[in-house]
């Protein structure tokens, strides 16, 4: 199969059909631009743009991806040559080659995977939790249960 | 494709310890490292909020001038060094604030170290280190060439690749020389017969 870059390919996945990620097999060729929204497995070739904003992209052994790639996590075990951008994690398998630039959260590369580019690590902000309210403070008199002492105690010292 | 290298044996190194000195002045440099990635170097740049650019020195250069020929003759093939110049070595000028070049300028003969040294102080900001490491054994056929990690500010991890002919041997005067256009060079020489050069851009 070979689709030309007249409009993007989108994939979208049947809650109904239920099973696991869409799958671009080994004999599909795709020029042009994916959306995705659901994980995908490609092991076939794509060039172009491919974008999963959400989900995860694993690049199968037989992938061929020479793409612009933006997905939560990307999984590389074939050849991917492109930027990569991902919210989360990418993983570079064993024997897998990566050639571009990589802006993640975090990344995980095996021994024996090929990797050259750029890694720039994005940390998210994790916002502090916000400070509880202070509570006014009880006075002494009005709410301690041992209010008769603590006010005896104020009197000797008067 | 690159094997997964055999095991790793660890070294104390000085020249890393003065590289990493650099490291901790202030979050944001970016560090060239001509060694296979790998996930421990990856993990103690980026730890330091710096930005890594890996590439496969000598990798670059068995692609280029080791496909087929003499890979030392192939070096004055003005065709195979414009490829691998643009391969290897395409930044712009001062991209860089350190260069962790490992092992890998003693497989560049005479006629194309000093262009790749030259292209090396080109994107090297001023003020950044570079750390190279020679052999220091002089009457030698073959060297061994490893895998280098960065286990901690002064441990590498260090893995054998094979033993490969040095394309010339350096002692400190010939170092002085090649890095004659930087503005200070250090030496360390080890008990392994290595000799560690931490250079001042």
């Amino acid at each position: 199969m070979s689709t030309q870059p007249a409009r993007p390919v989108e994939t979208h996945h049947d809650t109904n059909r239920g099973g696991g990620p869409a799958i671009l097999g080994k004999s599909v060729i795709v020029k042009g631009q994916i959306y995705a929204r659901e994980d995908l497995t490609i092991d076939g070739e794509v060039e172009g743009t491919v974008e999963l904003q959400e989900h995860r992209l694993t690049v199968g052994p037989n992938g061929k991806v020479a793409a612009t790639v933006k997905a939560r996590e990307v999984v590389v075990l074939g050849t991917l040559e492109g930027n990569v951008e991902t919210r989360d994690k990418i993983h570079i398998r064993k024997d897998a080659k990566l050639v571009g630039d990589i802006k993640t959260a975090r990344i995980e590369i095996e021994d024996g995977a090929y990797f050259k580019g750029n890694i720039d690590i994005v940390r998210t902000e994790v916002k502090p939790a916000a400070a509880p309210k202070p509570q006014p403070v009880a006075s002494v008199a009005t709410s301690a249960p041992n209010a008769p002492a603590a006010a005896a105690a104020a009197d000797s010292k008067r | 494709m690159v094997r997964a290298p055999a095991a790793f044996e660890t070294r104390n190194s000085n020249g890393l310890s003065q590289f990493c000195s650099t490291l901790e002045e202030r979050p944001g440099l970016s560090i060239l490292d001509f060694a296979p990635a790998s996930q421990s170097t990856v993990s103690f740049i980026t730890d330091y909020g710096h930005r890594l650019y890996s590439d496969d020195f000598v990798h670059q250069m068995d692609q280029c001038f080791g496909a087929s020929g003499d890979f030392f003759e192939n070096q004055s093939n003005p065709l195979l060094v414009t490829r691998f110049l643009e391969t290897a070595l395409d930044f712009d000028d001062q991209s860089f604030d350190g260069a962790l070049v490992w092992d890998s300028l003693q497989f560049l003969t005479p006629t194309l170290l000093p262009t790749v040294v030259g292209r090396l102080h080109r994107i090297l900001r001023p003020g950044s280190s570079l750390l190279s490491i020679f052999h220091a054994e002089e009457r030698v056929e073959e060297i061994s060439t490893f895998s280098y990690r960065i286990q901690d500010h002064r441990t590498v991890l260090m893995a054998q690749r094979s033993r490969r002919k040095p394309a010339q041997i350096f002692n400190n005067r010939n170092l002085e020389k090649l890095f004659q256009e930087f503005s200070s060079v250090k030496f360390f020489l080890t008990r392994d017969h290595l000799r560690e050069v931490i250079v001042k851009r």
